[in-house]
C-alpha cells in the first residue's frame, strides 16, 4: 500500500457528511451572520460612509467579511474534526489505522478547507445580492481563498489536538482570530489609521491576508502584494512544521 | 506453526514514571487463540495498545507477521483489527456507514457483500440504517467487533470483549471467536474473566505488574499447576489421624467425618489408589468419595498472589 487513498477518502467523506448533518451550523449560520454584517455595516452605517479608497463601502468590506468567515470557520471545522474523535474515544481507530501523518492531515485539513472554500464562495454570492461586486484578479482571489483556508484549517487542526476541553476549542477563534480579523482591516483600510497605529497594525498577521485578498478584488492594497503573499505562505509553512512535529512526537495524541 | 506476532523485550514507562511493561517477551502462532489474563492495571491494555500503534513503546521490538510496528507500521497495522475495551463510537453515524468507514481507513476498497455478511453474522443487519446512539450496549459491543473485522484482519485483538455484557451475549461472543478461529484469524484477548480464557484459549499468559508471569498451553497449565482434591466421607468419624496415615496433603475435616487428600498432578505423592489401599489395610471404611480439580481461576489467583513466582517465560 503506497498511498492509503481509501483511508483518505473515508475520512474526507466522513467529515463532509458531518457538514451535511450540521448544515445549519456549518453553512447557514455563517451565511446569515455575514448577511447581517452587510445590512448593518454595508447598508445602515455604510450609507453614511460614501467610499473607502474609491470603492463603495459595502463592496469594500466584502473581502474582509469573507476572510473573517474563512478564518473562523476553517479553524472551527478542523479543530472540531480532530478534537471530537479525541473526546469520543474513536481516535483509537485513526491511530491504529495504516495511515501516514500526511494522509491524516490531508484528509482532515482537506475536508475542513473544502468546507471553508465552499462557504467563502457562498458568502461571495450572497454579497453579490447586496453590493456591486467586481473581481479584478479571479485567479489570485481563488488562490488566496484556498491558501488561507488550508493554512487556517491546519491551525485549527493544531488547536484540536492541543485542546483538552471544549472551552479551549473556542478560545483561539474567539479571543485571538476574531479580534485580529476585526482589527486587521476587515471593515476599513489601515491607511485611515493614525501613523502610529498603522505601524502597530502591521504586526497583525491578518492584515496581510485581508490586504492581499482585497487586492484580488479591487487592485487596492494596504501592504505590498509580495509581502502579503509571502506572509500567507509563511503561515502555511509554520503550521505545516507544527503539525509535522505533532505527529513525530505524538504530542497529545499518543501516550 | 508460523509465528504471527513476536514481542521482544518490550518496555513501557509513562512520563509519570509508572512502568506499565517491564520486558515482555511473547510469541503468538498463526491461528491460535491466546488469552492474556491479569488484574486491572496489570498492563494488558498497554501491551495491546502498543502493538496496535496507540501507545508508543519505551524500548523493545514488536513484529507483526515480520513487520516492525514502528518501521513498517503501515504493513503491520493493516493486519490488525482492534476491539478496544471502551465502547467508542460516533453516536450520530449509522451502523452501516461506520463499518464502511472502518474498512476504508484500513485502505481496503469498498466491499458491500462482506460488510453485509459481517453485520448478519453479528445480528446487526436489521439495524444497519439505525444511528449508533439508538443501539443497546450489547449491540454497540457487537458493532465494535464488526468495525474491527471490516478490513479482514489476520490478528484480532479483543480487549475485555465481554466486560459488562450479559451471559447470553457472552456465549454468543465465544461462538463468534471460535468461528473466527476456524476461518484462520489469530485472536488475542485480554480478560479478567477466567472462565472466558478457560472456555476459549489455546494458550494463556498471565501478566502481573507489567511482567509476564507465565505463558502456557491451557491444558498443560491446568495439568501442571492444577491441584486435585479427593474427599472421602468416612463411615465413622476419626478424632485424630491414625498412625500409618501421616501422608503429606492428607487432613481431617468436618470434625473428622471427612478425610481430604490434596495432591497436585506433578507430585503424585501417594496417589488415589495408594491411599485407598492404605485405608483398606487400616480398616477405615468410607461411604462416599468425590474429587475436585482446581479451575483456572484457582491457578490464576494462586499465581498473582504468589510473590515468589519466577519472572518471564
Amino acid at each position: 500500500m503506497a498511498f492509503n487513498l481509501h483511508g483518505i477518502r473515508a475520512i474526507y467523506g466522513f467529515e463532509l457528511a458531518r457538514t451535511r448533518r450540521t448544515l445549519m451550523q456549518s453553512i447557514i449560520a455563517p451565511v446569515i451572520s455575514t448577511a447581517l454584517y452587510f445590512i448593518v455595516f454595508g447598508s445602515a452605517i455604510g450609507s453614511r460612509i460614501t467610499e473607502m479608497e474609491g470603492i463603495s463601502y459595502g463592496a469594500f468590506i466584502v473581502p474582509g467579511l469573507i476572510m473573517l468567515s474563512l478564518l473562523t470557520q476553517s479553524i472551527s471545522n478542523a479543530s472540531f474534526g480532530i478534537y471530537f474523535p479525541k473526546f469520543s474515544g474513536t481516535i483509537y481507530e485513526l491511530l491504529s489505522a495504516p495511515l501516514t501523518p500526511f494522509e491524516i492531515i490531508l484528509s482532515y485539513v482537506g475536508a475542513a478547507a473544502t468546507k471553508s472554500i465552499v462557504l467563502g464562495l457562498i458568502i461571495l454570492l450572497t454579497a453579490a445580492f447586496f453590493v456591486p461586486l467586481r473581481i479584478d484578479h479571479p485567479f489570485w482571489m481563488l488562490a488566496y481563498l484556498i491558501l488561507t483556508s488550508v493554512t487556517f484549517s491546519l491551525i485549527g487542526f493544531i488547536i484540536g489536538i492541543w485542546a483538552d476541553g471544549f472551552e479551549k476549542l473556542q478560545v483561539v477563534p474567539l479571543l485571538i482570530i476574531t479580534p485580529l480579523t476585526f482589527l486587521g482591516g476587515s471593515f476599513y483600510s489601515i491607511s485611515v489609521l493614525p501613523g502610529f497605529w498603522q505601524k502597530v497594525a502591521l504586526l497583525n498577521p491578518v492584515v496581510y491576508l485581508i490586504s492581499g485578498f482585497r487586492w484580488s478584488f479591487y487592485s487596492i492594497q494596504d501592504v505590498n502584494l509580495e509581502v502579503s503573499l509571502g506572509m500567507t505562505l509563511g503561515f502555511l509553512a509554520v503550521s505545516l512544521s507544527v503539525v509535522t512535529w505533532i505527529f513525530k512526537t505524538g504530542y497529545r495524541l499518543k501516550k | 506453526m508460523t509465528d504471527i506476532l513476536k514481542i521482544s523485550n518490550l518496555f513501557k514507562k509513562f512520563p509519570s514514571g509508572f512502568e506499565a511493561l517491564k520486558g515482555i517477551n511473547l510469541t503468538i502462532a498463526k491461528g491460535e487463540i491466546f488469552a492474556l489474563l491479569g488484574q486491572n492495571g496489570a498492563g494488558k491494555t498497554t501491551l495491546i495498545s502498543i502493538i496496535c500503534g496507540i501507545v508508543t513503546p519505551s524500548a523493545g521490538e514488536v513484529l507483526v507477521d515480520g513487520h516492525d510496528i514502528i518501521r513498517d507500521y503501515r504493513q503491520a497495522r493493516a493486519l490488525i483489527g482492534l476491539v478496544p475495551q471502551e465502547i467508542s463510537t460516533d453516536s450520530f453515524e449509522t451502523v452501516w456507514n461506520t463499518v464502511v468507514f472502518s474498512r476504508g481507513l484500513y485502505g481496503k476498497a469498498p466491499n458491500p457483500e462482506l460488510i453485509e455478511r459481517i453485520l448478519k453474522d453479528l445480528s446487526l443487519w436489521d439495524k444497519r440504517h439505525n444511528k449508533i446512539i439508538t443501539l443497546s450496549g450489547g449491540m454497540k459491543r457487537r458493532l465494535m467487533i464488526a468495525k474491527a473485522l471490516s478490513h479482514e484482519p489476520s490478528i484480532l485483538f479483543l480487549d475485555e470483549p465481554t466486560a459488562g455484557v450479559d451471559v447470553s451475549l457472552r456465549k454468543d461472543m465465544w461462538e463468534l471467536v471460535r468461528a473466527l478461529k476456524k476461518s484462520g484469524t489469530t485472536i488475542i484477548l485480554t480478560t479478567h474473566y477466567i472462565e472466558e480464557a478457560e472456555e476459549m484459549a489455546d494458550r494463556i499468559g498471565i501478566i502481573r505488574q507489567g511482567e509476564l508471569l507465565l505463558v502456557e498451553g491451557k491444558q498443560s497449565l491446568m495439568k501442571k499447576l492444577g491441584k486435585k482434591e479427593l474427599t472421602l466421607e468416612l463411615q465413622t468419624p476419626l478424632t485424630a489421624m491414625p498412625a500409618g496415615l501421616e501422608v503429606p496433603g492428607l487432613s481431617l475435616r468436618s470434625h473428622g467425618a471427612e478425610l481430604v487428600y490434596s495432591f497436585d498432578s506433578k507430585g503424585e505423592q501417594l496417589g488415589i489408589a495408594g491411599l485407598l489401599q492404605r485405608l483398606s489395610d487400616l480398616g477405615i471404611p468410607f461411604k462416599d468419595l468425590h474429587t475436585k480439580q482446581s479451575s483456572l481461576e484457582d491457578i490464576f489467583v494462586s499465581l498473582v498472589n504468589d510473590q515468589g513466582v519466577g519472572h518471564g517465560v
